[in-house]
């Protein structure tokens, strides 16, 4: 098969936990980082005589995931799955199984590619096991330590089709994904917390080919990072094993990110038989014409939604082709939830790009501050920028303040600094002097080379010190190379 | 699950010795040999009598989720008391570090 050009097919399951107040089945607080074994009751540990009840909060945010994913919400039905790890002291998870709430659906990447998603189902989350002893790693560990205040904390799993092509699109899918759980208030989208964790199922087929090789499903994967590589490594894997004329067997692989390979799980010689039947302590879960309409109504704007309305912001600006730049500056604000400060800004009468720019920036850097900062504010800070009050850096200067001190006028505090923007008069005049020092330079600048703008333009800077206004300058040793 | 032959005469499944071993397995029970004996008679009747319900034409009709006529049962996202930790761990076998101590975990989750 030497010579063969392969693709690799991926399917993704997102587990996502939900930003409820309480667990799915109990009224224990799931919050993340407490001490051990501080959030159970006898329901998530499983104690005789304890019954589930469904919090409504999860149902709530499971369907605007499924409204946000254009997925049909169906009658559901939990079962129990039935398996011995200590991770569940319940001895199974409530999970849905061939019912589940959401069925069908897409989500769009941001270059348009369609991504088919299967299901989106509510499940438990599994308790928190450290193993120590040994070698640390599980199967050298002595023994194990189980913290349950994770047990019981609602999931939604997000079941892709196998669309995904590459390890590229796996990551822009969980990315974009990722923006959607946290647009429409279902996740915090923290990764780096497990509040997504992705499981891919990886396979390899000669390109052209209609029909699937052999997958593995790969799990750990914490991170963006780890998804790319682990997809890249594993597909890799396949092809040698298929072009050395051997077979890919099915099964789970882990994620090694420091060795960076995947390798097996042991499994048991049996393969998983989870027994699934339907929990009898819960009864079916029909959302109602009326409460499926009220969901989708509160959704908001998705961002994909968002970033077209930026990107249309910045067209009828009417100052030229939307840069790449500018597009990946639209996808950070989108994702840093900063595009209504942007928009609100040039409402009211701020320029577009100069607004984009800074929230991508500078008010990007404090996240938590550019909340809090007065719409009108910022309005105006951009503004003075864009009429040439303030210098780019004055204005960077000033909006560190803003952001500093949640808000204050932008005139007042650059009147306390001293600002003014470089006059007319100061430009022309540095920039005689620095041609004047650097004659050889500005010879070659006049003739042609390009590279000298820098030089000219960085020993301007120098000179100007924070009134530096780099637009007037460039245009000033534009209008000099011309009469050159 | 409104299987059954398409006559209307379903015979059980049959189910032998090696099945309720590997039901046992499952469950985690240890069953001496006479016991298997004696349970695989008994499960063949209990799939007997499931395949009495088989043998009927349910077309049309949905399966049945939970015997109650409910749906929809639902509680507020609100915070409840949870138990006291002290009190929870004093019902472990083992504790160490405030979480439960279980003994070295053979295979991997599922």
């Amino acid at each position: 098969m030497s010579g063969t050009e392969w693709e690799t097919v991926v399917g993704l399951e997102v587990h996502c936990e939900l930003k409820t107040a309480t667990k799915l089945f109990c009224g224990c607080a799931n919050s993340f980082g407490d001490e051990p074994n501080t959030n159970v009751c006898p329901v998530c540990l499983g104690l005789p005589g304890s019954l589930p009840v469904l919090n409504e909060g999860a149902v709530e945010r499971a369907m605007r995931i499924g409204a946000a994913l254009h997925c049909e919400v169906h009658p559901s039905v939990f079962h129990r799955k039935n398996y011995f790890y200590p991770d569940m002291p319940k001895d199974y998870q409530i999970s849905q199984y061939d019912e589940p709430i959401n069925v069908g659906g897409w989500l769009d990447l941001p270059d348009g590619f369609r991504v088919g998603i299967v299901r989106a189902h509510l499940e438990e989350d599994t308790g928190k096991t450290s193993h120590l002893g040994g070698d640390g790693r599980i199967h050298g560990a002595d023994y194990s330590l189980v913290d349950y205040n994770r047990a019981g904390v609602p999931l939604v799993e997000i079941v892709s089709e196998p669309d995904i092509r590459s390890a590229a699109q796996a990551r822009a899918y969980a990315s974009e994904l990722r923006a959607v759980l946290v647009a429409v208030d279902a996740s915090d989208g923290r990764m780096e917390e497990g509040s997504l964790r992705v499981d891919a199922n990886v396979s390899v087929r000669p390109a052209g080919s209609d029909t699937f090789g052999t997958r593995c499903e790969i799990k750990n994967l914490n991170s963006l990072r780890s998804l790319g590589r682990a997809i890249e490594h594993e597909a890799a894997r396949q092809v040698a094993l298929l072009e050395s004329g051997e077979a890919v067997v099915q099964q789970t692989r882990h994620w090694d990110e420091a060795a960076a390979r995947t390798v097996p799980l042991r499994s048991k010689e049996e393969a998983f038989d989870y027994r699934y039947f339907p929990e009898p302590d819960l009864v079916p879960l029909a959302p109602d014409a009326g409460w499926q309409a009220a969901v989708a109504g509160s959704l908001g704007l998705l961002p994909a939604q968002r970033r077209a309305r930026l990107l249309a912001l910045l067209d009828g600006a009417g100052d030229g082709e939307v840069s790449a730049a500018q597009a990946d500056q639209v996808s950070a604000v989108v994702d840093q939830g900063l595009d209504d400060l942007v928009v609100a800004a040039v409402s009211g009468g701020a320029p577009a790009r100069l607004a984009l720019a800074r929230a991508a920036n500078e008010v990007a850097a404090d996240v938590e501050a550019g909340r809090r900062l007065p719409v009108a504010d910022f309005t105006k800070l951009v503004s003075m920028e864009g009429d040439g009050k303030l210098s780019a850096s004055q204005s960077k200067e000033v909006l560190g303040e803003l952001l500093g001190a949640g808000g204050g006028d932008p005139e007042a505090i650059a009147g306390q600094r001293g600002f003014e923007a470089m006059s007319a008069d100061s430009v022309v005049a540095i920039v005689n002097e620095v041609v004047a020092a650097h004659p050889d330079e500005w010879g070659r600048f006049a003739g042609g080379d390009q590279k000298l703008m820098g030089f000219f333009v960085g020993a301007i800077r120098e000179r100007a010190g924070s009134s530096f206004d780099g637009k007037a300058v460039s245009a000033e040793l534009r209008r000099r190379l011309q009469e050159a | 699950m409104t299987g059954g032959a398409p006559d209307g005469h379903a015979s059980p499944p049959p189910i032998g010795r090696e099945d309720v071993v590997h039901v046992a397995r499952l469950a985690r029970l240890e069953l001496t040999d006479e016991e298997v004996g004696r349970f695989t008679g008994q499960l063949a009747q209990v799939l007997a009598h499931a395949a009495d319900v088989a043998a009927l034409d349910l077309a049309g009709v949905a399966p049945t989720a939970h015997p109650l006529p409910l749906q929809n049962v639902l509680r507020p996202d609100e915070i409840r008391p949870c138990l006291d930790r002290q009190e929870v761990l004093d019902g472990a076998p083992e504790v160490e570090d405030h979480r439960f101590r279980v003994p070295r975990i053979v295979g991997d989750a599922p």
